[in-house]
C-alpha cells in the first residue's frame, strides 16, 4: 500500500503525574526519560497536571520551542480529555489530528496498584506504542457539508401532521405529503378518542386549520413520493401530485405512514354486518346505528398468535372506550369483553376499565388453547374462573384486531435505505438510545410507521420527530469528524467492485457512482471501521485507525515486524 | 522465574474501553499483562491484526466489544464476531484457538471487564509462552499461521465472511436466504483450502518443490495438493519451473 511520503516527525511526549494519581506509583520522571529514547521523539517532559493551564502551557511552548509536529499525552482516559489536549495543540498550529493519548491511569496505575514495577513497565509499553502510531498519524479535516433548511414529511396522519406543523411553526419549510386527497389519515375515521373521549374530528379540525394557517407548511395532497437522493441535509425529492412530477430540495425527512388496518377474513366468523372490527364498529358509533342489544367483543383477534406475535397496544383501550360509549347510550344493553390479557397502562387508562367494571361491562378471560367459538347467535367460551364452557349469545361481536404494517413499506424502505423489522414496521436506529431516528442520518420515524400506537403517542412522537429532525436543519452546515472510511486515487485500482463494503456499512454511507466506482459519502460515515476491515482488497482506509497505525503499535509491543 | 503472559487487546471506545476505564475509576484490581489497542469498534479489528500479532509472539488475543444489540455502530460487534469466528476456525487446526478469546463488556461493567481480563491473562498461563516467543521459535508453526494470515487477507476469504450475515440471515443476490449449515460447510472448506494453498505459496517462496515434496513437508495428501495447485496454476500465483525426470517441479511466479 503506498503511504506519503513522512515529513520529519517530531514527536514530543508529556507524561502527566496526576498529581500522586500516577506519580504516587510510578515514576513519570523515568518514563519521560524513556520516552527521549523512542524513534522520532524529540522532546518530553513530566508535568504535574497536564491538563492545568500550566500543563497546557507547557504543552503550547513545547512544539513552538522544539518545532514538535505530534504530540502524545500519557495521563487518564481520551475518553475525558482527548477534545482539551485536541483543541491545546490546534491553538498552536498542531492538526488535531495528530495528537495521540496514551492511558497510563484509568488503565493503568489504577488498576495495578500494588504492581508498581508492572505498572511502570506497562506504561512504557503503551507509550511505545502510542509512539509508533504518532509517527503514522495524518493531519485531517472535518467535514463540513451545507444543509438545506427544509422538511419532508410523509404521511398526513395525526404523526405526520404534528410533526410537520411543529417543524413549520419554528420555521422551516415544510412539505407534507399525503396519499389520499385529504389530510387526516386514520384519525377521519375514528368517533371517539381515549382517554378524554375528545371528538376525533374535533382534533382533525383543530390540525387541519393550523396547517392551513401555516405559510411555511405546504401541503400536497394525493401525492407520492416518487424518489428520494441524496444524504443529510441535501436530498433530492421528487413528489408526484395528482399525476404532477415536483422536485424538491429537502434536509430532513421524517417517515409517517402509519399503519393498516387488518381485515379479518376468516376469523371468528368475521362478516362486517353482525360480526365486525372495532374500527367498523366506530363509524357506526359515530352515526349512532348501533342497536345491538347483547354485545360481545373478543380481543387479540389475529395478533399475539404465531404469524403476528406483537401486541398492537391500542385494542384494548378502544375496546374499553366502545364498551363505555355503547353503555352510556343503552344502559340496557350487555356489553362483554372475551380478554387474554388487558393492557391499561397507566392512571387515565386504568380508569376506563375501572369505569367498565362499575357500568357492568362483563370481563372474561380467555386462553389461547381455548379460544372462543363464535357460532351464529352465540359464543362459546371456556371460562378460566369456572372451568366450563358458557354459553354467551350476541347480536353484535366485535374483533379487535391489530394495525399491521402497510403493504408498500418495503418499496420506501428501499428508496430513503433504512431498515424494516420482522412485521414490516420501520425499525429505528436504537430503541432506546434513538428512537426517532434511523441508521441513516437525517432520516426520522414516528407514529404507527414504526409500532401500533395511540393518538396520543402518535403526538407525543410527531413532536419528538421534529424535534430530531430540527437539530439538524437548524444549523447551516453539519459538521463531521474527519476519521472516516476513505478509498483513496492511488487504491481504486485495488478495488475490484465486490460491494461487499456497500452492503456492510450500517449507515448506507457507500454506493457505487455513474462509473460504477466504489464511493465513500464522508458526511455519512461515522468511522467505525467495518468496511476497512472487510474490504476483500485492503483497498478501503479507515482515516485514524488505518491497518499501517494499528499494525505499528502491535509491532511496538511485539517487538518485532512480521 | 514465572510466566508472565504477554497478552494484546483490543477494545472498542465505546463499549470496552469504557469498561475499562470504569474498573479503573472503581480501583478495581486485575494482573498487569494486557496492553490495549483503542478502536472504534470490534468490528474495526481485521483478523489480519490478530495473526500479525500472534506471529510477533504475543501470547495471547483478546477482543472486546460491546453486547449484541448495543454496538455503537449498531452492528459491528456481530461483524467481530463473525470474522473472530473465522479466526478461530484457522486457528483450531493448529490447536492455536485458545489462546484468542472475544468477548463483550459494557461501558457499566468495569467489574466484569477486570474479571473477564483476569480470567483470560489466567487461561494464557496456564497455556504458557508462545511457542512463537523467545529464541527458540517454532517455525513450523510460524509458517502455517503466516498462511492463515496470508489466508485472512485473502479477496476470497475476506468476500466469504463479509457477506456471511447478509447471505445467511437476510439474503443472497438471487433472493435466498443460504442454511448457516450450508454455508459453515462452504466457508470450512474454503478455510481448508485456502490455507493449503497459502501454505504451498509460502513454501515454494523460497524452493522448487514437486507435488511430493509438498505433500510430504505439509503432511497432507498428495491428491489435495494437486488439486490445490492446480487451482493456484490457474491464479497464475505457480508456475513448472522444470521436470525432474517424469516429476514436474513447481516454482512461485
Amino acid at each position: 500500500m503506498s503511504e506519503k511520503e513522512s515529513e520529519d516527525v517530531r514527536i514530543g511526549v508529556f507524561v502527566c503525574s496526576c498529581g500522586t494519581n500516577i506519580g504516587g506509583l510510578i515514576d513519570v520522571k523515568a518514563i519521560a526519560e524513556y520516552a527521549k529514547t523512542l524513534p522520532n521523539v524529540v522532546f518530553t517532559e513530566d508535568n504535574l497536571y497536564t491538563c492545568s493551564e500550566t500543563g497546557l502551557t507547557q504543552i503550547k511552548n513545547g512544539i513552538k520551542n522544539h518545532n514538535l509536529n505530534r504530540v502524545i499525552v500519557a495521563s487518564c482516559t481520551p475518553r475525558t480529555h482527548e477534545p482539551l489536549f485536541r483543541d491545546c495543540v490546534e491553538e498552536e498550529g498542531v492538526n488535531q489530528y495528530l495528537f495521540d493519548f496514551v492511558n497510563i491511569r484509568d488503565q493503568d496505575t489504577w488498576c495495578h496498584q500494588k504492581y508498581p514495577k508492572e505498572a511502570f513497565d506497562k506504561a512504557k509499553d503503551l507509550i511505545r506504542m502510542g509512539v509508533a502510531r504518532a509517527a503514522r498519524l495524518e493531519a485531517l479535516e472535518n467535514i463540513i457539508v451545507d444543509a438545506t433548511p427544509t422538511a419532508l414529511v410523509i404521511g398526513g396522519g395525526v404523526s405526520g401532521m404534528t410533526a410537520a406543523l411543529s417543524l413549520a411553526n419554528q420555521g422551516f419549510e415544510t412539505h407534507l405529503v399525503e396519499r389520499e386527497n385529504e389530510l387526516g389519515g386514520r384519525l377521519k375515521t375514528l368517533y371517539k378518542l381515549f382517554p378524554i373521549d375528545l371528538d376525533a374530528q374535533t382534533l382533525l379540525d383543530n390540525l387541519k386549520k393550523n396547517i392551513k394557517g401555516n405559510k411555511n407548511l405546504k401541503v400536497h395532497t394525493s401525492a407520492q413520493v416518487k424518489n428520494i437522493e441524496g444524504f443529510i441535509g441535501n436530498y433530492e425529492v421528487v413528489v408526484e401530485e395528482n399525476g404532477i412530477n415536483i422536485d424538491l430540495t429537502i434536509g430532513v425527512i421524517v417517515v409517517a405512514v402509519g399503519a393498516s388496518l387488518l381485515t379479518p377474513t376468516g376469523y371468528f366468523g368475521y362478516d362486517g354486518k353482525i360480526r365486525i372490527t372495532q374500527h367498523e364498529l366506530e363509524s357506526k358509533l359515530q352515526n349512532n346505528e348501533v342497536k345491538a342489544k347483547d354485545i360481545v367483543m373478543i380481543q387479540c383477534v389475529g395478533s399475539r398468535n404465531d404469524e403476528r406475535t406483537y401486541c398492537s397496544s391500542v385494542c384494548c383501550m378502544t375496546a374499553l372506550k366502545n364498551a363505555l360509549i355503547i353503555k352510556e347510550n343503552n344502559p340496557e344493553s350487555n356489553v362483554t369483553i372475551l380478554f387474554r390479557d388487558l393492557y391499561t397502562p397507566g392512571t387515565y387508562y386504568e380508569d376506563y376499565y375501572r369505569r367498565a367494571r362499575e357500568t357492568g361491562v362483563i370481563f372474561i378471560e380467555y386462553s389461547p388453547e381455548k379460544i372462543p367459538i363464535v357460532k351464529e347467535h352465540q359464543i362459546k367460551v371456556h371460562n378460566e374462573y369456572l372451568g366450563e364452557e358458557i354459553l354467551i349469545p350476541y347480536d353484535l361481536c366485535v374483533l379487535s384486531t391489530p394495525l399491521v404494517s402497510n403493504n408498500d413499506n418495503k418499496a420506501l424502505a428501499q428508496m430513503i435505505k433504512v431498515p424494516l423489522e420482522e412485521y414490516g414496521f420501520f425499525l429505528e436506529a436504537h430503541v432506546k438510545l434513538r428512537p426517532m431516528d434511523f441508521a441513516t442520518d437525517g432520516i426520522f420515524v414516528c407514529g404507527s410507521a414504526k409500532w401500533p400506537v395511540d393518538i396520543t403517542e402518535s403526538i407525543s412522537q410527531g413532536y419528538a420527530a421534529a424535534a430530531r429532525a430540527s437539530r439538524i436543519i437548524s444549523h447551516d452546515t453539519i459538521e463531521v469528524e474527519g476519521a472516516t472510511s476513505f478509498l483513496p486515487d492511488y487504491n481504486k485500482n485495488l478495488c475490484t467492485g465486490c460491494e461487499v463494503c456497500i452492503k456492510i456499512c450500517p449507515y448506507n454511507a457507500i454506493s457505487k457512482n455513474e462509473d460504477d466506482e466504489i464511493e465513500i459519502t464522508q458526511v455519512l460515515c461515522k468511522g467505525c471501521g467495518l468496511c476497512g476491515a472487510t474490504c476483500t482488497n485492503h483497498a478501503i482506509i479507515i482515516r485514524h485507525y488505518t491497518d499501517q497505525q494499528i499494525l505499528s503499535e502491535i509491532y511496538a509491543y511485539g517487538g518485532k515486524e512480521v | 522465574m514465572t510466566f508472565e503472559p504477554k497478552i494484546l487487546g483490543f477494545l472498542c471506545n465505546w463499549c470496552s474501553y469504557a469498561g475499562a476505564d470504569l474498573a479503573g475509576v472503581s480501583r478495581i484490581q486485575y494482573p498487569p499483562n494486557m496492553r490495549v489497542i483503542r478502536v472504534m469498534c470490534s468490528g474495526r479489528v481485521d483478523p489480519v491484526f490478530i495473526f500479525k500479532a500472534l506471529l510477533t509472539g504475543i501470547d495471547g488475543v483478546f477482543v472486546l466489544g460491546c453486547h449484541p444489540g448495543d454496538c455503537h455502530y449498531l452492528e459491528g460487534n456481530y461483524e467481530a464476531e463473525k470474522k473472530f469466528m473465522m479466526v478461530q476456525k484457522f486457528l483450531n487446526m493448529v490447536d492455536f484457538d485458545k489462546r484468542v478469546r472475544l468477548d463483550w463488556v459494557s461501558a457499566s461493567e468495569g467489574k466484569r471487564f477486570a474479571e473477564v481480563v483476569t480470567e483470560f491473562i489466567e487461561s494464557i498461563r496456564e497455556q504458557g509462552p508462545s511457542p512463537l516467543s523467545g529464541e527458540n521459535m517454532d517455525q513450523e508453526l510460524f509458517n502455517n499461521l503466516k498462511a492463515m494470515e496470508n489466508s485472512v487477507s485473502s479477496d476470497r476469504i475476506r468476500a466469504l465472511v463479509g457477506r456471511q450475515r447478509k447471505i445467511t440471515e437476510v439474503e443472497n443476490e438471487y433472493g435466498e436466504r443460504v442454511p448457516i449449515d450450508e454455508f459453515n460447510n462452504i466457508f470450512d472448506k474454503a478455510i481448508h483450502d485456502e490455507f493449503v494453498r497459502q501454505r504451498i505459496l509460502l513454501s515454494l517462496s523460497s524452493k522448487v518443490l514437486s507435488v511430493k515434496d509438498l505433500a510430504a513437508e505439509l503432511k497432507l495428501d498428495p491428491s489435495e495438493i494437486l488439486e490445490n495447485m492446480l487451482t493456484l496454476k490457474s491464479r497464475g500465483e505457480i508456475d513448472y519451473q522444470s521436470i525432474d525426470g517424469n516429476t514436474p517441479l513447481y516454482m512461485r511466479i
